[in-house]
């Protein structure tokens, strides 16, 4: 039996990242407690409809991911939330709310993040008018294969505001969640296939393009789907006498102020480090950096890692990330931790 | 009626739910390639006219878009046609096609003889 056995780990977060991460340490020969707050595995990208860049369906990467963590060496315990993490010499004791778990050698924080709250953003009057909703929301309408308004039926235009609550110091954060553009070209697409006679426009501040084949969607929007785009931070949303969506912006590609009527309107809400993350982080003492995200050892080479031996990340809750850099980030800390508990059994030799 | 000398100011806010943009429609219909702009400004930084007046291909192509029907006209007029600007496009825009088809819009649109 490979001496890999009987090294312990615990991944806190069910999600693309922790179940990435799980499975390929428990190919190596790890065992592994995987802790999730929810009731499934597969962490927000049980959200999505369709996925960016090439609208597959989100059930064919959560199948990926619900497959990895089929293995005997994880143990996975659903509905719990870890409480602390304690580090004792060189194990760690975690603390859920199912009690106590055995110690383990290494933690990986795979906690992923939180959408940013719409109504910190009152001025889009998320929770005062009805056909102001999130993406989420959209994906939702999407999966019960329709969009409509609150009035039910098929709106004649539809508004797409990028950056809510991303580069935004009115809500405390700087940082861009760099998902929430490309999403925003692929939910307008989605709009326009579903409902042909509707218009879409996307309100940005920069478009971010930053992935394999976003462009070449973002082109596809404008090109084949004929959707629109005006650069500007929307300022505010109000509700007509009519019960329309009255939308002010200024086109700054025109220098002027304008106004929209639109029926429904779609926030792009942005990406923040969990809550649930931060709280096990103090318990840890890790470093949280100024964009609210943990702080990793080294921006380039060193972004599993963080300032406390043996605690390890993977995915999000370092930074906005897309699935396909989550997964590869989850990879990544495989090596960084058989690295780690390699050079713990040298020094027990020596 | 005695004036006072008061005017009313015309809003700058572009009313988009009131504007006309019929000619927007006749330049997608023509020259479908329009849709691709993403107002990077390499037309205007190319052009010609843009070194003595206040053309800028970039603004018209949103102001065309919007139905700021009075800029357009105003602006259309200054371009020499000369094209530097389709060479420049990164998007692949027949930037000059637009122009054209701009001006023959307005024509149609003012039912002069084209």
């Amino acid at each position: 039996m490979p001496e890999q056995y009987d090294r312990h780990i615990i991944i806190v977060g069910a999600g693309a990242a922790g179940c990435t991460a799980a499975g390929q340490l428990a190919r190596e020969g790890y065992r592994i407690s995987l802790i999730e707050k929810e009731n499934e595995p597969g962490g927000k990208v049980i959200n999505w409809y369709q996925l960016f860049p090439d609208r597959r369906k989100s059930e064919e990467v959560l199948k990926y991911l619900r497959d990895e963590i089929d293995n005997p060496l994880i143990n996975i315990s659903l509905n719990t939330t870890v409480e602390s993490i304690v580090k004792e010499d060189d194990r760690f004791i975690v603390t859920t709310t199912r009690g106590v778990l055995t110690a383990a050698d290494a933690i990986l924080m795979a906690t992923g993040f939180d959408l940013f709250k719409p109504e910190r953003k009152e001025e889009y009057g998320y929770g005062i008018y009805d056909d102001v909703i999130t993406s989420v929301e959209l994906e939702e309408k999407f999966h019960s294969g329709t969009v409509l308004t609150s009035k039910g039926v098929a709106p004649e235009r539809v508004g797409i505001v990028h950056c809510v609550g991303s580069r935004d110091e009115k809500v405390g954060n700087f940082h861009c969640s760099k998902v929430c553009c490309v999403t925003a070209v692929k939910q307008a697409i989605e709009i326009r296939e579903m409902l042909p006679g509707t218009e879409v426009f996307c309100f940005y501040m920069d478009m971010r393009m930053f992935g394999p084949y976003y462009e070449e969607l973002y082109r596809e929007a404008q090109e084949k789907w004929g959707v629109n785009f005006i650069r500007g931070k929307v300022s505010e949303a109000s509700e007509n006498i009519e019960g329309r969506l009255l939308v002010k912006v200024e086109d700054t590609l025109a220098g002027k102020p304008l106004k929209m009527q639109v029926d429904l309107l779609v926030l792009m809400i942005g990406m923040e480090n969990s809550l649930s993350g931060k709280k096990i982080a103090g318990s840890l003492d890790l470093e949280i950096g100024i964009n609210g995200f943990f702080s990793v050892l080294d921006n380039h080479y060193g972004n599993n890692q963080s300032n406390q031996a043996g605690v390890f990340f993977a995915g999000t809750c370092t930074a906005a990330m897309n699935i396909t850099d989550t997964i590869s980030h989850a990879r990544a800390s495989v090596v960084e931790i058989g690295r780690y508990l390699k050079s713990k059994e040298k020094r027990v030799v020596l | 009626m005695k004036k006072f000398g008061f005017s009313s100011i015309k809003p700058r806010v572009i009313d988009y739910d009131r504007n006309n943009r019929a000619v927007m429609e006749y330049i997608m219909e023509n020259e479908p390639s329009f849709a691709l702009c993403i107002g990077c400004g390499g037309c205007a930084a190319t052009c010609s006219a843009a070194q003595f007046t206040d053309m800028s291909l970039r603004k018209l192509n949103i102001l065309i878009k919007r139905g700021e029907n009075d800029e357009v006209r105003r602006l259309m007029n200054k371009c020499m046609l000369c094209g530097k600007c389709t060479l420049v496009c990164p998007r692949g825009v027949n930037t000059r096609n637009v122009i054209f088809l701009t001006q023959q819009a307005f024509r149609k649109l003012d039912n002069y003889a084209v």
